[in-house]
């Protein structure tokens, strides 16, 4: 994936004073003026802005897991940006990568009618400090993140699986599951075992 | 990997602590919970003090089968998700897609899309009224709406052969343009069903038994439906103006007139307000379309093979139910790296608690009634 290559250059820009009509930014400065909130306020603590799309709304921002929180919270109390709503959080495996789990977490602002993506990149069985305390909508779904990736979100209220059995022995979504057979379908509670196996 | 600490069952009789509190199992058969949703509700008395929704009976590992098979062939696993309102689902797939890419989608199926999603969401709504109806006690609103709810499915039926899984459109535009007797067969459709839905006010919207089981029932506030990320009409009926066909507008959206009705209250009462109001705003859409719609053709030049660049988009529509959002990520292969599906059932559904406790076990069906979900796009 993108290398890890601080984006430091604007961070001169007051966080006050800087332009934030969306109108007058260029199409691949979208989102500049979020960036430039966010670096001001924490620097270092973004790693890289990954614009694909000349959309408005395909700004990631991939944040280092510690920072998570506090970028989080500043974003939905912010008075200009307002990212009052969590849309989506979800996940995706990259098995060959050195942080091979990325978390994505889609905020929304009904106010501002914006969006913006973030995005912590884990390494396998490192936890993540959860979002529901923000955000109500991430009870399930990070119980849902839970039950097909197998991350753990430290201080989740309810962390059970949500879609698969509770005894399901493995994290159907990662790559490594098997499209066919057995495959890591394995109980691990032992009453189901003598049926699956 | 992850230690699993406890199931389900075993939570569920390790919280019964006073005599007074009672475990009621409800479904996952049951005809009140629309498909397969189990209910573990805590009573005290008739009220509820506690509730835990056990989903995933039809899990289907849509995603993962989205993973491994090509952009155009996921398209009617689409319709599978939320099978109420099918070509919803698809819109949202191809626009999804085609985000990926700089094609220039026909005027005319721009057209043809908006208004057969909006008869999708006639389709969707006429059930949810039916079925929600029928929970509170109401038995000729059943009839009513699924007499009206026939005619959307046999007009799908003309124009692409499929009535429930519709399989409406393809990546670029639509497979081919529809026949001429749609349009006449559409038309006659929005001139009868104003009325129709007069019909369905004067049984429910003054009925005393309707005001009773809906006014001040499964309340929440504008804040906590933000807050608990709701869309949709769930979302209008506490008084946030979100609609995205207005605020990101698709497909023939940006050239059509329509109101998004609002609620105040955020009550079951307010969501069905906003319901009807949405079957009137649908006719109105849809008359604007047979009006506008204009001639040429319904298809883009795509390639043979679809290999979008590599990157990641997201990309949602206002569906019956709420938003409903696909995230793709792209490897530039002919198969998607990852597919997301953004489920607006299941992200109201985790609302129930919030919309239950602290009210009558009579309610509990009354407010599943009212997210309006469908378990199949919710467990996915």
């Amino acid at each position: 994936m993108a290398d890890e290559s601080v984006q430091g250059e604007n961070s001169e820009v007051d966080e006050e004073t800087s332009d934030l009509n969306p109108e007058e930014d260029s199409k691949k400065d979208v989102g500049r003026d979020i960036l430039d909130v966010l670096e001001a306020k924490f620097p270092g603590s973004t790693f890289d802005a990954e614009a694909f799309s000349n959309f408005e709304d395909e700004l990631s921002i991939t944040l280092k897991p510690d920072s998570l929180e506090e970028v989080a919270l500043f974003l939905k109390d912010h008075e200009i940006f307002q990212f009052t709503m969590l849309v989506d959080l979800t996940a995706v495996h990259f098995p060959n990568d050195d942080l091979p789990l990325h978390v994505l977490y889609q905020l929304f602002s009904i106010e501002k009618n914006r969006r913006v993506r973030l995005k912590v990149r884990l390494q396998e069985e490192q936890s993540i400090p959860t979002v529901s305390n923000l955000w109500s909508s991430a009870n399930w779904m990070e119980r849902e993140v839970f039950d097909l990736f197998g991350i753990d979100f430290s201080g989740h209220p309810d962390l059970r699986r949500i879609l698969m059995p509770d005894d399901w022995g493995s994290h159907p979504m990662l790559k490594s599951y098997p499209l066919e057979g057995k495959g890591e379908r394995v109980y691990d509670k032992p009453q189901r075992k003598e049926i699956g196996e | 990997m992850y230690e699993i600490e406890e199931t389900k069952s075993e939570i569920q009789t390790k919280t019964v602590t006073g005599a007074d509190e009672l475990v009621v199992n409800m479904g996952p058969q049951h005809p009140s919970t629309h498909g397969v949703l189990r209910v573990i509700l805590h009573l005290d008395g008739e009220t509820v003090t506690d509730l835990d929704c056990d989903i995933g009976y039809l899990h289907r590992g849509t995603e993962k089968i989205g993973e491994n098979i090509t952009y155009s062939m996921f398209i009617p696993y689409t319709d599978r998700l939320d099978y109420i309102a099918a070509p919803s689902n698809n819109l949202a797939w191809v626009t999804a897609v085609e985000k990926f890419f700089d094609w220039e989608i026909p005027i005319r199926a721009n057209y043809i899309r908006s208004m057969v999603g909006e008869f999708s969401r006639i389709a969707s709504h006429l059930l949810w009224l039916a079925t929600h109806a029928l929970d509170i006690g109401a038995m000729t609103v059943f009839l009513w709406c699924f007499r009206e709810r026939e005619m959307v499915l046999d007009l799908f039926e003309t124009a692409f052969g499929g009535r429930l899984t519709v399989n409406a459109f393809r990546l670029g535009g639509l497979e081919q343009d529809v026949p001429a007797k749609f349009l006449t067969l559409a038309q006659e459709f929005i001139d009868i069903f104003p009325s129709r839905i007069q019909d369905y006010e004067t049984l429910l919207t003054n009925n005393r038994i309707w005001l009773q089981r809906t006014r001040g029932v499964g309340v929440i506030s504008g804040e906590d439906a933000v807050d608990f990320g709701l869309s949709g009409p769930l979302l209008r009926a506490s008084g946030v103006n979100y609609d995205l066909r207005r605020a990101k507008p698709y497909a023939a959206y940006p050239y059509l007139d329509f109101v998004v009705p609002t609620g105040e209250n955020g009550d079951i009462y307010d969501r069905y307000i906003v319901r009807i109001e949405e079957l009137r705003q649908s006719v109105k859409i849809i008359q604007q379309c047979l009006e506008q719609l204009p001639d040429g053709p319904v298809s883009c030049k795509t390639p043979r093979t679809i290999k979008p660049p590599v990157g990641e988009i997201y990309h949602s529509i206002e569906n019956p139910k709420g938003e409903f959002g696909f995230y793709i990520v792209s490897d530039g292969s002919e198969t998607p790296y990852r597919v997301r599906i953004r489920p607006p059932s299941f992200v109201n559904l985790a609302a129930l608690k919030k919309l239950c406790v602290g009210g009558l076990l009579a309610d509990v069906v009354a407010v599943i009634g009212s997210i309006d979900i469908v378990l199949g796009e919710c467990d996915r």
